[in-house]
């Protein structure tokens, strides 16, 4: 066999166990969601077709689908722009030259290392209604009744906040790394001279420290985003999508595999939902991308 | 990484970084600004830790005592971890998560290498287009693809056993990816020179490629284990029987199936439980840690 | 020996070799000579087997080796970087060669401490290439082709990342390596010097063509083009205009030590510079559009700056050259 073609079969031979597994398990399922999505399944999952394509629209005007899109949309909202503030503002503040940065920065590090059942379980522990400790402390129940009855996470109003407050208590430890790193290889001169020219802190953190920073918001941003495009662990322990009837916490990851969701046992819903939750992805990284790209600004 | 140690001049003076003081010159040392920070930085820093710590101290109280005093370590006592470590089965639970994370682990280690070497260093045709196969399933949501994956799972058999745990996860663009940056940092000669010295591909790979780029396979090897550790809604889908779960939903049924007040810190201490093994391997990997995380961040 | 028959190497559609054929005897220290982008490390790479020819044969001993990959060609190359592996040691480095073909631990040390000792590198065999200046790994990169002890030695412009002390020094030890050694050289470089004095035959190239082999004394006496004519020789050959001192369609070229200050002779320039270097003195004039230089003992009168001068141009010394092609012509 010629060279060329030795180094070929190589290739492939190595190309291959990747490419078995992401077709089997990435692109084959994208496929036969698209078409499984036109139909409906009982929970003995048995198929039928229906409306056939229409069914994609049907869904995708359905009162369900439409309040779970607006309820991720809403948390992604909540936890996006906080999460990436608060990593940036920390990892700002938490720098060298202060004493014991050591002690902030690993404490702002550490919910990195929490699991999604972890976190969230932590989290209901402080906020259930009874058994519950903020609950439980009786001067903050004075002043915030909603703690004890319903609960932060019983009450429609302030649910998905509360979740939300917990997500980003998750996320922080991984935003906090990734912006401390991007701030280290801002080249120190850049701040110098924007000193000698008489910049104070805030001017120079706006023109000089976000600029720069700028890919690495941008890509924790994106990060974020499609994290929470993608809760699922969280509602799951926290709320189980609801309160009810309100379902103020069913988002559409939630809407397809939640315990509690209509979708449940009918795979022919759970693939539209799911091949819808892909478009909307889609347009949202791209809307970002497009966006935020505009924004960041390249070289130094 | 592999760059770091084939430019092997001696190192010039430490080159100062910005986060040296990302915010004050040398002028904020003393005098409000900088006590105002401290407090800022010790009030979040409370709120971080504010749900370990509660977490903590309520696992290590009898039941019926954990709301008197919820921020008071007294009454301590361990016996509330013993009952969440038999009633919560973690002991087979973290062996099943385990399992799963080291096959997840090693396989994608595999099979990122591999492909990212052909990547890298070989010649085939259509390039681009198996390189656009790998890129699209970055596009497609983990949730979309889950449905058609369960009844795949289903249909071999693999519910409720290891390999359906970890089956869909034995490949990753984003390792293939992330190895075949690293990969051609390696200089063309370098491979040039092992070709003359009479190494075929394979053996480059073993004796001097793999080796160069240690530090960033055991950043893959960190991110992989820990994002199998950390999944919630695939083992979720697929396991019925108890003994099966993973350390995470074992949590979630450990949740849901004690219903006495004097017991229900069980699942609080079960949640310290699951958590501390993934702390300490990641503290004892910090640096893998970072280098993982900020693989996409910098320099976009 | 080394056989390129008819070889042409076309990448993405530039041609980088253009129909070279070139026959290099056993034991020859042959220098593949050139400006950068001529096409002397790729014809030096397909030799090794790292490229392959769009056509022609490439021959080593009596084996067409075209389709026979570098490790069984029996040649062994030194790369301009080094190329050394950085994680291993010196001795590592040195012995990997023998370890790919699975040579005993035993003979591989035995062959390994020789070389290194040939190299003056016995002591440094523990370290890291990393802890080694640039001349020293240029040995280590050296040591490792030699303990293949290879028919053929590729070497793709070793000197040109050393300073000029250690460049000069390491050209002695080079043509002292090659003299102990039963191998055939082949040495590519874009530095004349190296060229003229390590070389026992010079390969000039220029756009992927190759223009003259020789001795490098024939090279330097009758270059075979005006581009090999002002490539070699410092500073390079006069070319003078067609017609200015033969008629017809001839450029008549003449080294500067020929020529001679006559103020009879029809030929004029006027002078531009004068360069004092101590041992002799280089005077630089306009003859027309043409620059010349004039190479002149030192203790000779030179012309002032500005001075018309006349120029002797010796019937004996003059290369003729077609003023279409360029190629020599031989009367």
């Amino acid at each position: 066999m010629s060279r060329r073609l030795r180094e070929w079969s190589l290739a492939f031979a190595m190309l291959a166990p990747s490419v078995v597994v992401l077709v089997a398990f990435v692109l084959y399922p994208l496929v036969r969601a698209i078409w499984l999505g036109r139909q409906r399944c009982d929970a003995l999952a048995n198929c039928y077709r229906t409306n056939g394509w229409q069914q994609y629209i049907d869904v995708a005007q359905s009162r369900e689908f439409q309040h779970a899109l607006w309820v991720t949309v809403k948390f992604a909202l909540l936890t996006v722009p906080a999460g990436v503030a608060l990593g940036l503002g920390l990892a700002v503040l938490a720098d060298r030259q202060l004493r014991g940065f050591r002690f902030f920065r690993t404490v702002f590090s550490s919910t990195v290392a929490t699991s999604v059942a972890v976190a969230s379980l932590m989290w209901l522990f402080l906020l259930q209604p009874s058994r519950g400790v903020l609950a439980n402390i009786d001067w903050l129940n004075s002043l915030f009744p909603v703690l004890k009855s319903p609960g932060l996470l019983n009450d429609p109003g302030t649910a998905l906040t509360s979740v939300a407050v917990s997500s980003i208590w998750a996320n922080l430890g991984f935003t906090f790394i990734v912006v401390t790193a991007g701030l280290q290889s801002i080249p120190r001169e850049l701040q110098e001279s924007a000193y000698v020219d008489g910049a104070g802190p805030w001017r120079r953190f706006t023109n000089v420290t976000v600029p720069m920073l700028s890919p690495t918001l941008v890509f924790v941003a994106v990060v974020l985003t499609s994290r929470a495009f993608q809760a699922y662990g969280e509602i799951d322990l926290l709320t189980n999508g609801g309160p009810v009837p309100q379902d103020s916490t069913t988002t559409i990851t939630y809407l397809i595999y939640g315990s509690s969701s209509i979708a449940k046992s009918d795979a022919g819903l759970q693939s539209s939902v799911a091949v819808l939750l892909f478009v909307v992805l889609l347009i949202v990284s791209g809307l970002q991308l497009r966006g935020l790209g505009k924004r960041v600004h390249y070289g130094s | 990484m592999a760059a770091e140690m084939i430019a092997t001049e001696a190192q010039g003076p430490r080159r100062a970084r910005a986060d040296d003081t990302a915010i004050g010159m040398d002028t904020v040392r003393r005098g409000w600004p900088m006590v105002l920070r401290y407090l800022l930085l010790a009030f979040v820093a409370a709120m971080v830790l504010l749900p370990v710590y509660t977490t903590l101290v309520a696992a290590l109280k009898p039941g019926g005592k954990v709301l008197d005093r919820p921020f008071v370590p007294e009454h301590l006592t361990l016996q509330v971890f013993r009952d969440a470590w038999t009633e919560g089965r973690l002991g087979r639970y973290l062996l099943n998560s385990t399992v799963v994370a080291v096959v997840i682990t090693t396989t994608q280690l595999v099979t990122s290498v591999l492909a990212a070497y052909a990547f890298a260093f070989l010649r085939f045709p259509l390039k681009t287009f198996w390189f656009a196969v790998f890129l699209s399933t970055l596009l497609v949501p983990l949730e979309t693809t889950l449905v058609v994956n369960r009844r795949t799972v289903d249909s071999l058999g693999w519910l409720n056993t290891y390999q359906g745990l970890a089956v869909p996860f034995l490949a990753t663009a984003f390792g293939t990816f992330l190895m075949r940056q690293v990969f051609m940092q390696i200089p063309k000669e370098l491979r040039e020179a092992a070709e003359m010295d009479g190494l075929g591909h394979l053996g480059f790979l073993r004796e001097v490629a793999l080796p160069l780029v240690r530090p960033t396979l055991g950043a893959l090897a960190l991110f992989s284990f820990l994002a199998s550790w950390n999944q919630y809604l695939w083992p979720n889908l697929i396991t019925t029987e108890e003994d099966m779960n993973t350390v995470q939903t074992g949590l979630r049924l450990l949740n849901s199936s004690v219903p006495d007040i004097e017991r229900f810190n069980v699942p609080i201490a079960g949640t310290i439980i699951a958590a501390l093994p993934i702390a300490l391997v990641l503290i004892a990997f910090q640096r893998q840690l970072v280098r993982g995380l900020t693989a996409g961040a910098v320099k976009g | 020996m080394v056989r390129l028959d008819s070889i042409t190497k076309i990448f993405d559609g530039v041609t980088a070799v253009d129909d070279v054929s070139l026959e290099v005897a056993d034991h020859d220290f042959m220098i593949l000579l050139g400006p950068s982008g001529c096409g002397k490390s790729t014809l030096l790479r397909i030799v090794a087997g790292l490229e392959m020819p769009t056509s022609g044969d490439v021959i080593i001993g009596d084996t067409r080796v075209n389709d026979i990959e570098p490790k069984r060609r029996d040649v062994a190359m030194v790369f301009q970087s080094y190329a050394l592996y950085p994680h291993k040691t010196v001795r590592a480095n040195i012995e990997f060669p023998l370890k790919v073909r699975k040579v005993d631990k035993a003979t591989r040390a035995a062959e390994a401490e020789h070389a290194a000792e040939a190299l003056g590198l016995t002591e440094y065999l523990g370290r890291k290439p990393g802890q080694l200046s640039g001349g020293q790994r240029q040995r280590v990169a050296l040591a490792r082709a030699i303990v293949r002890r290879p028919a053929v030695f590729c070497m793709d412009e070793p000197l040109s990342n050393l300073d000029a002390k250690l460049r000069s020094e390491t050209r002695a030890e080079l043509v002292a390596l090659h003299q102990r050694l039963d191998s055939t050289f082949l040495y590519v470089t874009h530095d004349q010097v190296e060229a003229m004095t390590m070389g026992s035959h010079v390969a000039v190239m220029s756009r992927g063509r190759l223009e003259q082999v020789g001795s490098p004394s024939e090279v330097y006496a009758k270059p075979a083009s005006v581009f090999v004519a002002q490539f070699i020789g410092t500073p390079p050959m006069n070319i003078l205009p067609a017609g200015l001192v033969e008629p017809g369609d001839v450029l008549v070229g003449v080294r500067p030590e020929h020529l001679g200050v006559d103020d009879a002779s029809p030929v004029r320039g006027r002078v531009t510079l004068v360069e004092h270097l101590g041992h002799e003195t280089l005077v630089h004039l306009r003859v027309g559009e043409t620059p010349v230089v004039v190479r002149t003992q030192a203790d000779a009168a030179a012309p002032v700056v500005g001075a018309e001068v006349g120029l002797d141009v010796p019937a004996m010394h003059r290369h003729r050259f077609d003023a279409v092609s360029g190629r020599r012509i031989d009367t």
